[in-house]
């Protein structure tokens, strides 16, 4: 499997993204963007195309920490707010989010984690209104695929310029825009507890994952011939069920069925309809 | 005989014909002002590409009296068109079409005979299928349209060449699609691969028009290209912006080429019949 090779030319993807960007705001009748930058890599991919398809001044780039966040990441979201020299925003998300969760004192980590997440997602659209913008997505599509991600919260988004591009691409295009190292080189966390990390939580890493997905997704091999090609059955078998069972966080909800015409089955137009 | 050709590698706007129409006036204008003789462009040209439910408020016939080919038609009158639409013939079936308009007549039109359904295309699901597939004489000798997925077999193109045409003209919208470490799209590296094949293997010029821009999240590719009879590239347009490509296609090449390769003279179609019939009979 060391042959799997997803290495991408990041001047045609650079290309390819900033021209949709450009596109899918602007015909929507926007010249703006905000994007939620936490300090990690994707809302940093995602915060400098949107800089340079729209320019820096039409871009909002919101640093949203809870009380527990890294200092680290603000620090990181400030690299790129001056690399790119977009508009930014700070706004403590503590006192919303601790308004839910004193409500319980029993609250899980996972449900404590989805509030923050969804608590940010708030934020975005509510800045999306006054900075007359649309939301930037910042989701990969390692995540996409494993379903590592809040439904509603991280995942929401009016458009996404790197949900087609593996965590280990999403690497190699923010080395060629100049994204600063010690973003790219750190150990990739969700940053809603202390010492969170993807890989730790996930249970296997970014390149192990990105090429089986690769294989299974976008080459079509099945299950068996994974593993013939060289990854462990255990671990094709545990991606696979979290490919299967995350599938309702990649879709809008069913809705069910009772007229000649619904929307969803057969009510069928693109979001670009009449632009 | 020289032909100047004008390839229109455009965006359009989804559903909006008069926007679209306005375009092609436009471009028309300008590919006569820069000294063209024929004006190619993509594939549904007129609608955009992903119509759906849109398929049936977008329908146009090519005719004088309808009130959108009567200004392609008076363009005609200044340089040749092909201009690509939605066909919808007297029962209501809506095809996949492209027109070739010359001196405010239509000389052919072409209806999609191969509708993609699988992957990412779904064109089975709105439209039906062409029936016919034929080469038609214009002004700068026989020609042939074929459009997007017609190419990708390879019959189509066999019958043109059998029926006369020496200009074979693709349209497209292609969506462009395998990003790696190449130079370009894997989507575009094959339509060029199967259009310049089908330059070397009829000794015959081959154009195409395909579209730029986004529909949601598919991009279109551009990259307009003519080969000539031996396969050389002698026009390339822009990948993903909008452009006027011109290529002047020395159609004497035709004579030099065939006398040093003389693969239409060798054609052996009776063969090809005969086998043909085993070959269906066999399968029945």
């Amino acid at each position: 499997m060391s042959n799997i090779d997803l290495t991408i030319n990041p001047e045609l993807a650079r290309k390819i993204l900033t021209g949709f960007i450009k596109s899918e705001i602007t015909r929507s009748g926007f010249s703006r963007a905000v994007v939620n930058l936490s300090g990690g890599l994707d809302s940093a991919l995602s915060c400098a195309l949107a800089a340079e398809a729209l320019g820096g001044e039409n871009v909002l780039a919101l640093r949203l920490p809870y009380r527990t966040s890294s200092p680290e990441s603000l620090e990181h979201a400030q690299l790129v707010i001056e690399q790119f020299k977009v508009q930014s925003e700070t706004i403590e998300i503590t006192g919303m989010v601790d308004a839910l969760i004193s409500s319980d004192p029993e609250m899980s980590k996972t449900r404590k984690g989805n509030i923050m997440a969804r608590a940010r997602m708030i934020v975005l659209y509510d800045k999306t209104e006054a900075f007359k913008g649309l939301a930037v997505g910042t989701g990969n599509k390692t995540e996409i695929l494993l379903g590592y991600t809040t439904l509603w919260g991280d995942s929401a988004s009016a458009l996404n310029p790197i949900g087609d591009l593996y965590k280990g691409q999403v690497r190699q295009l923010s080395r060629a825009l100049g994204i600063p190292a010690v973003i790219i080189d750190k150990a990739p966390s969700a940053d809603l507890w202390a010492g969170q990390t993807d890989e730790n939580e996930l249970g296997f890493t970014y390149d192990e994952v990105d090429k089986l997905l690769y294989l299974l997704v976008d080459q079509r091999y099945s299950p068996e011939e994974c593993v013939e090609a060289g990854f462990e059955a255990a671990f094709v078998e545990q991606v696979v069920t979290r490919i299967r069972r995350n599938q309702f966080k990649r879709m809008l909800p069913p809705i069910a069925k009772v007229s000649n015409r619904t929307v969803g089955y057969d009510f069928l137009y693109l979001r670009d309809w009449g632009t | 005989m020289k032909l100047n050709l004008a390839l229109a590698q455009i965006n359009t706007r989804l559903g909006v014909v008069d926007a679209n129409l306005e375009k092609h006036l436009v471009l028309a204008k300008q590919a006569r002002q820069d000294g063209a003789d024929l004006i190619v462009f993509p594939e549904l040209s007129l609608t955009g590409y992903t119509l759906q439910d849109i398929t049936p408020s977008v329908s146009r016939r090519p005719v004088p009296g309808d009130p959108t080919f009567s200004h392609l038609l008076d363009a005609s009158n200044e340089i040749d068109m092909v201009v690509g639409f939605v066909d919808e013939d007297s029962r209501h079936r809506f095809y996949i079409a492209s027109a070739y308009l010359s001196g405010g007549q239509v000389l052919h039109v072409h209806r999609k005979v191969y509708l993609p359904t699988y992957g990412l295309f779904d064109e089975g699901r709105f439209f039906a299928w062409g029936d016919s597939v034929r080469a038609f004489d214009t002004r700068f000798g026989r020609m042939g349209i074929l459009i997007c997925e017609d190419f990708w077999h390879a019959s189509p193109p066999y019958l043109l060449w059998l029926d006369g045409a020496d200009v074979l003209l693709f349209m497209s919208a292609s969506p462009g699609r395998g990003l790696n470490d190449g130079e370009k799209l894997e989507s575009a590296r094959w339509v060029e691969n199967v259009n310049r094949s089908y330059a070397n293997l009829f000794t015959s010029f081959v154009a195409h028009s395909n579209r730029v821009g986004y529909e949601d999240g598919l991009n279109f590719w551009g990259g307009a290209t003519v080969f000539d009879p031996n396969g050389e590239r002698i026009a390339q347009g822009p990948y993903f912006e909008e452009a006027l490509t011109i290529a002047t296609l020395d159609l004497n090449q035709l004579h030099r080429t065939r006398a040093r390769l003389p693969l239409l003279r060798d054609e052996r179609t009776a063969l090809v019949q005969k086998e043909m019939d085993r070959i269906l009979q066999k399968q029945e």
